[in-house]
C-alpha cells in the first residue's frame, strides 16, 4: 500500500503550480476569460513545450494536471483535449495536439447522421467549441473529426456563466468530417478519465478556496480583531480544509484505479466525481461566505472558482446520478 | 502509487482471514448485530485468543509482546475483523492509548511490567483525564497529588471514564506542584484501580448504559515510581496519550464504519412493515451510496496519513479530519438506519430489529461528536494548527 505520487510526479506538480503562478496569474485569466473567445496558439504552444500535452503521460499525471489547472483556473482547453477527448483521438490527432498545433473537444449530447464522409445534425453543451480547432463528434457507434479551422460556421458560442470553460453548440450540415480508426469503447474510457479527472480537479479549485479564504481570515479585522480568531469564521474555514483533504484521497483513488483498470473503476469515478465536484462548490461558497461583501464583488476572483467548480458539479452527470450508480454497484446483490 | 497489498501485506491478509475462519465463534458471522453492549467474558476469551495468536499489538515492539510489524498490517487487521464483523479487543483504552504512551514514556521496568498483560487482556485500562470542571480544557485538572515519603497521594474525581468498571489501571492525570502554572503543574500516574481509596460510580449515558464511569479517588496511595515522565511533565506526557487517540485511530475508525454500513445495506434490504424494501426507494439509495462514499474518502484518507506515516515517522495532516469526519459520519448512518424502521424504531427491547441495536447505536452515536475531543475542539485544532489561523483565543 502506497498512496503518494512518485518523484516524478511531484517535480511535475511543482513545476506546473510555478508555470501557472508565473504565466497565468489571475489578472491574466480574468482577461482571457473577459474576452472573446477563440483558440490561442501561443499558449497551447507553451504547454506542448512543458509537456502537458505528450501522449505519453499517464492517468496519474493528468491527475496532477488536473489539480493544478483547476487551483490556477487555467482558461485553456486543457481539460476538453486531455481529459474529455484525449482517449478518443486516433493517432494523427493525437501527435498534432502533442505538438501543440491543434487543440480537440468532444461533442457526445445530440443527433447527428452520417452520409459518406459528410455529418448533418446538432450536438449540444460542447465544452471549449469556440477555443479548440477540432471537435470529435460521435455518431452512433463512429468517431469523426470535425476540422473547425476549415469550417468554422459549424461553430455556435453559448453564453456561459463560467467564462473559463465556455460550452457551444455544434450545428452540422453536410459537414465534411474525417472518420477515425478508433474504437467506440474508447468513449467509455473517456468518460472515466474525464469524471476522475474532473474530480482532480474540483480538489484544485477547492484548495485554492481554502488558500483565498484561509488569507482573507489571517488579515481582514473587525472589532478590533482579526476575523479568524472568531470560530464562527474559523470552523467554516477548518470545513473547506476537511472537505478538501478527505476529496483529495477519493480523487486520487478514482484516478489510480482508473489507471490501473480496478475492477472498482466506474465506482471509484462516479464516487469521486459526486463528491468531490459537491466539495468544490462547497468550499466556494464556504470561502464567499466568510469573505464577506467583497467575497460578492465581480471584482473579487472567488466567483469565477465558484463558477468552475459548478460547471464541474453539472458536467457528466449531477452528482445525485453518480451517487445512484454508486448504490446500484453496492446494493446489487 | 499503488493501493494493492505487497507480496507480504497479501500474505498476511491470507493467514489472518484464514485465522479468523477458524477461530470464530461458528454462529458469529450469521449472528444478528450485536446490540453493542459489550458482553466482558466473551471479549476477554476472545482478546486472549488474539493475542496468543500474535494479532494484538501488532505494530508494538517485539520485545514487551508486540509484533514489531509495519502499521500497514495494523490497518489489514483492522480492515478484515470489520469485514467478518468480529469483536472487539477488550483493551480499547489500553492499546490505543494507556500502552503507546507507556512505549513512548516508560521506564525499561514500566514496559516490562504493563504491556504484556495489557496486550493479552489480563489487565485492563481505563483513562482519568476529565473532571467535573474541566473537560475539553485538561490543564485545568484539580486532582491532586502530594508526595507522602515514597507514596504519592491522590484526592479528586475524574470523570467520563469509559470502562473503569472493568478496569485494573488507570492512567491518570494529577495536579502535582499547585503553585506552578497552569500546563506545568500536572503529573501523570498509573494508579491501581484495586487500590484502597478508588471508588466508581457508574454514570448512566442516554442509551440507558453504564459505559462511563465517575472515579473518587480519597487518600489513594500511589508508589511514588508508578508515575511515566518526570513530575510536572504531565501535560507532555497527556498530549501523546491524545495524539495517539486522535493519530493512529483513523484505521479502527474506518473498520467501525465500514461495519455500521454493511448492517444498514443489510437493514435497507430487509421490507419494512408496509412490505416495501428501502433498498428499493431512490432517496434512501442516494443517502446509502452517500454514506458509503463518506466511508471511501475516511478509509483513503487514512491510507495517505498512513503513507505520510511510513515515510516520515509523523502522520499525515489530513488524519487530523479522521475523528471529525467519522463522528459526524457514523450520526447520520444510525439515523438513516432508524429512519428506514419508522415508528418500530421506538421500540428498544422486544420486538425491536435486532434486539435493539439501531436505537442502541443510534443514541450511542451522539457520544461520538464529544469523546476524544469534541467537534468544536477538533475545528479549532484543524484551524489553528494545520491552516494556520490565529488562536480562537
Amino acid at each position: 500500500m502506497d498512496f503518494a505520487f512518485s518523484e516524478e510526479q511531484e517535480l511535475l506538480r511543482a513545476s506546473a503550480r510555478g508555470y501557472l503562478a508565473g504565466r497565468w496569474p489571475l489578472t491574466r485569466v480574468v482577461e482571457t476569460a473577459d474576452g472573446s473567445p477563440s483558440f490561442d496558439a501561443g499558449p497551447w504552444k507553451e504547454l506542448a513545450d512543458l509537456g502537458w500535452l505528450d501522449s505519453s503521460l499517464g492517468m496519474l499525471e493528468h491527475a496532477v494536471l488536473a489539480e493544478e489547472t483547476g487551483f490556477g483556473l487555467l482558461p485553456a482547453p486543457w481539460f476538453s483535449s486531455i481529459a474529455l477527448a484525449g482517449p478518443v483521438l486516433d493517432d494523427e490527432l493525437r501527435e498534432s495536439v502533442g505538438a501543440g498545433e491543434r487543440a480537440v473537444t468532444l461533442a457526445r449530447d445530440g443527433e447527428v447522421t452520417a452520409s459518406g464522409d459528410a455529418l448533418s445534425g446538432t450536438k449540444r453543451f460542447v465544452s471549449d467549441l469556440a477555443t479548440v480547432t477540432d471537435v470529435v463528434v460521435s455518431v452512433d457507434d463512429c468517431l469523426y473529426a470535425v476540422d473547425l479551422v476549415a469550417h468554422p460556421d459549424v461553430v455556435v458560442p453559448l453564453s456561459t456563466t463560467d467564462r473559463t470553460r465556455r460550452l457551444g453548440e455544434l450545428r452540422l450540415d453536410g459537414t465534411p468530417a474525417r472518420r477515425l480508426d478508433v474504437d467506440p469503447a474508447r468513449l467509455t474510457d473517456a468518460r472515466r478519465h474525464s469524471l476522475a479527472l474532473a474530480a482532480c480537479e474540483s480538489v484544485g479549485i477547492a484548495q485554492r478556496a481554502l488558500d483565498l479564504a484561509a488569507e482573507h481570515t489571517k488579515t481582514r479585522q473587525q472589532f478590533g480583531r482579526v476575523i479568524g480568531t472568531y470560530q464562527g469564521v474559523s470552523h467554516k474555514v477548518a470545513d473547506i480544509y476537511v472537505a478538501l483533504q478527505l476529496n483529495r484521497s477519493l480523487a486520487y483513488w478514482a484516478a489510480w484505479a482508473v489507471s490501473e483498470g480496478d475492477e472498482q473503476q466506474d465506482t471509484a469515478v462516479a464516487a469521486a466525481k459526486a463528491s468531490a465536484t459537491d466539495a468544490a462548490v462547497f468550499a466556494c461558497e464556504s470561502a464567499i461566505q466568510v469573505h464577506g461583501g467583497i467575497g460578492f464583488t465581480w471584482e473579487h476572483v472567488l466567483h469565477r472558482f465558484y463558477k468552475r467548480a459548478q460547471w464541474l458539479q453539472s458536467f457528466a452527470g449531477v452528482s445525485r446520478k453518480h451517487r445512484a450508480r454508486v448504490a446500484d454497484a453496492i446494493l446489487a446483490s | 502509487m499503488d493501493f494493492r497489498d505487497t507480496p507480504e501485506e497479501a500474505a498476511f491478509r491470507a493467514e489472518l482471514r484464514a485465522w479468523l475462519a477458524s477461530n470464530l465463534p461458528s454462529d458469529w458471522v450469521d449472528r444478528a448485530p450485536h446490540v453493542g453492549r459489550f458482553d466482558v467474558d466473551e471479549a476477554r476469551a476472545w482478546s486472549k485468543r488474539l493475542y496468543d495468536a500474535g494479532y494484538v499489538g501488532l505494530t508494538w515492539p517485539k520485545e514487551y509482546g508486540g509484533g514489531g510489524a509495519p502499521h500497514t498490517h495494523q490497518g489489514i487487521y483492522l480492515e478484515e475483523t470489520a469485514r467478518i464483523g468480529a469483536p472487539d479487543h477488550i483493551g480499547g483504552i489500553g492499546l490505543g492509548m494507556a500502552g503507546p504512551t507507556i512505549i513512548a514514556w516508560g521506564s525499561e521496568e514500566q514496559k516490562k511490567r504493563y504491556l504484556a498483560p495489557l496486550l493479552s487482556g489480563e489487565e485492563v485500562w481505563c483513562q482519568g483525564f476529565s473532571e467535573p470542571g474541566s473537560g475539553s480544557d485538561l490543564a485545568g485538572a484539580r486532582t491532586r497529588a502530594e508526595l507522602d515519603g515514597d507514596e504519592w497521594v491522590v484526592n479528586g474525581q475524574k470523570v467520563w471514564s469509559s470502562w473503569a468498571h472493568i478496569a485494573d489501571w488507570c492512567i491518570l492525570v494529577v495536579r502535582s506542584d499547585p503553585d506552578a502554572e497552569k500546563h506545568r503543574g500536572l503529573s501523570f500516574l498509573l494508579v491501581d484501580m484495586h487500590s484502597p481509596g478508588v471508588e466508581l460510580r457508574p454514570l448512566k449515558q442516554i442509551t440507558g448504559d453504564p459505559e462511563f464511569n465517575e472515579i473518587f479517588f480519597t487518600d489513594v496511595r500511589v508508589p511514588r515510581e508508578s508515575m511515566l515522565g518526570q513530575p510536572g511533565e504531565g501535560w507532555n506526557v497527556a498530549m501523546t496519550t491524545l495524539l495517539h487517540e486522535r493519530g493512529t485511530l483513523g484505521f479502527a475508525l474506518t473498520a467501525a464504519l465500514e461495519r455500521q454500513i454493511n448492517n444498514l445495506i443489510r437493514l435497507a434490504r430487509l421490507p419494512g412493515v408496509d412490505g416495501h424494501v428501502p433498498a428499493e426507494d431512490p432517496v434512501v439509495r442516494d443517502e446509502i451510496a452517500q454514506a458509503w462514499i463518506d466511508l471511501q474518502a475516511l478509509r483513503f484518507t487514512n491510507y495517505r496519513s498512513l503513507t505520510t506515516l511510513a515515510k516520515t515517522g509523523v502522520p499525515g495532516p489530513e488524519g487530523s479530519v479522521a475523528k471529525l469526519h467519522w463522528s459526524e459520519t457514523n450520526q447520520r448512518v444510525t439515523k438513516l438506519a432508524l429512519s428506514l424502521q419508522g415508528l418500530a424504531s421506538q421500540l428498544d427491547g422486544d420486538g425491536a430489529i435486532w434486539d435493539g441495536f439501531w436505537q442502541y447505536q443510534q443514541l450511542r452515536s451522539r457520544g461520538n461528536t464529544i469523546e476524544a475531543g469534541t467537534s468544536e475542539i477538533l475545528r479549532n485544532i484543524i484551524a489553528e494548527r494545520v491552516v494556520g489561523l490565529p488562536r480562537s483565543r
